[in-house]
């Protein structure tokens, strides 16, 4: 028996009853408590003599702030550059037909991943102890090149060596985790129309993979940069070293620490901003929806502000 | 024309990869226009090429994949041209040319600049053929190229093999298109159990099957 269909109920929307939308008390009590904490923190930040708000202010700009800025800056950036290279080597490595390469490289991992970086960093600092001279040459015949190590290991160079062979170790599991995400099929097909395994590596498989490397490597370096305080051990006058050489001095311990949290949160900013455009770059051609760019992100959030205000006032 | 069936894990497939020297051989031997693929035979021993003489040799022997293995972070375009350009040395201008050419054959010539994932299986299986002739292969190797395809777009494809078939290109097909091999191919062969067991023109292995075996796996897939 044929039930004919009601023709219009795809093509036309019907006026059905109106919907009245749940009670929410419990987000009221929420939001209030927020809100309550919030008030809290903002009544102290005001009202707190301890703060010291115009050190803050003096000091955020002082010539010996921004020199331990830029250090931190130059040391985040090269360490990290260290640490991808090492990474995307160590990870190939693992990844290699050969047992003993791939034996080295998960040893690597194993020791660097298994000690304190501070421990590392220190360790490098004090290379003399085991190594008081830094030569290159023939075993047994001439010497082409040859230092004392401890004009060779500055602070700067005990860090470099310090957080960017540990961050090597982390990046190698990043990168073979991004390796492994792509679908073998790809390595087959580039290797069938004749490339070698490097091109297939350098052309097909590592533009994929970065889908999943640049999201974590982006963590890693936000890590870094604040990694890289732990070089004023060896007294590197990084921003957070600056920050308390100045403070010793003058006791103002609070609002100088604030100064140096200040900077680091502003890099940190520009660093998760600039992800966001490396991720929409190596998404193309991807099912994923592109990220939104956070200027496009602040004017939805706007938009729904604007909107949600207006229907308040309404 | 050789098309190639048989039952699953018959061993099809690693037929076409010991081909091009994807999966090396443990016996037996595979000549190119009378060159040895993979290895040199020097005396009564066989020594594996370098890396570099096994592409060369592969890059003279165009495959299609049953998945098709388009590469999703270029375009269609890009795919095409990236093998020419890196493997053979060829200028972008003389590969994007030839490529542009090939889309054409293939019926694709509006969709150069998208990317894999916006076309359906059909489109993408035609791009992998197109992307295997841009390396102007010796000879084509089609593994299972349409059992990955809904079944309304298995012609297309059937299509523009049928008409690489007619302008000469010597071709190894692996199908389970019984009517396709039927119709196109020159040589049949049945294998089982990494075994020929019955070769000969479509109309007596098809038709005629002489063994048991071939008689058995027509009956249950026809």
């Amino acid at each position: 028996m044929d039930v004919p269909l009601p023709v219009n109920s795809l093509t036309e929307r019907q006026a059905g009853p109106g919907v009245v939308r749940r009670h929410r008390r419990r987000r009221w009590v929420e939001a209030s408590l927020v809100a309550l904490a919030a008030g809290w923190i903002a009544y102290q930040l005001v009202t707190n003599p301890g703060f010291q708000w115009p050190v803050v202010a003096s000091y955020f700009t002082s010539g010996e702030i921004l020199s331990g800025l830029l250090l931190t800056i130059e040391l985040t950036v090269v360490t990290q550059a260290i640490g991808i290279a090492i990474g995307i080597c160590l990870a190939m490595m693992q990844l290699s037909d050969s047992r003993i390469t791939a034996t080295a490289a998960a040893a690597y991992v194993w020791f660097f991943r298994g000690t304190p970086v501070l421990v590392q960093l220190i360790f490098w600092y004090n290379l003399a102890y085991l190594f008081p001279r830094v030569a290159l040459g023939v075993p047994a015949g001439p010497t082409f090149f040859s230092m004392s190590t401890n004009s060779l290991i500055s602070p700067f160079t005990a860090a470099l060596l310090g957080l960017g062979l540990n961050e090597g170790a982390y990046m190698a599991e990043i990168v073979r985790g991004g390796i492994l995400s792509v679908d073998a099929g790809q390595m087959e097909a580039g290797r069938a129309l004749g490339m070698t395994s490097l091109q297939v590596m350098r052309r097909i498989v590592l533009p994929q993979a970065m889908r999943s490397i640049v999201p974590a490597t982006g963590n890693q370096t936000i890590g870094m940069l604040k990694y890289t305080s732990l070089a004023s051990v060896v007294s590197l006058q990084e921003l957070l070293n600056s920050a308390e050489t100045i403070y010793t001095r003058t006791f103002q311990t609070i609002p100088l620490l604030i100064v140096a949290s200040l900077w680091y949160l502003v890099l940190t900013t520009v660093l998760s901003w600039g992800q966001y455009y490396v991720e929409r770059y190596y998404a193309r051609g991807s099912a994923h929806e592109l990220p939104a760019t956070p200027a496009a992100m602040l004017a939805a959030t706007m938009r729904g502000a604007r909107a949600r205000l207006a229907a308040v006032l309404r | 024309m050789l098309c190639a069936l048989g039952p699953s894990g018959s061993g099809k497939s690693t037929l076409l990869r010991c081909i091009n020297h994807l999966e090396p051989v443990d016996s037996g031997l595979v000549y190119l226009e009378g060159q040895l693929v993979g290895y040199r035979q020097i005396g009564g021993k066989l020594y594996e090429l370098s890396e570099r003489e096994i592409c060369q040799k592969r890059a003279e022997i165009g495959i299609v994949f049953q998945q098709f293995n388009l590469f999703p972070h270029m375009t269609v375009l890009q795919n095409l041209i990236e093998a020419p350009m890196l493997v053979k040395g060829e200028s972008r201008s003389a590969a994007t040319q030839r490529a542009l050419v090939l889309l054409e054959r293939v019926g694709l010539a509006n969709k150069a600049d998208s990317y894999p994932r916006t076309l359906s299986g059909g489109q993408q299986q035609r791009v992998a053929i197109a992307r295997a002739l841009a390396m102007e292969p010796k000879v084509m190797l089609f593994d299972e190229p349409t059992s990955a395809l809904d079944p309304e777009l298995v012609g297309e494809v059937l299509g523009v093999m049928r008409d690489l078939a007619g302008s000469g290109m010597t071709m190894i097909v692996v199908t389970h298109e019984v009517g396709f091999a039927r119709e196109v191919a020159d040589i049949v062969v049945f294998i089982d159990k990494g075994m020929v067991v019955e070769k000969g023109p479509p109309q007596e292995v098809l038709d005629n099957p002489r063994q048991e075996r071939t008689r058995d796996f027509l009956a249950r897939v026809l």
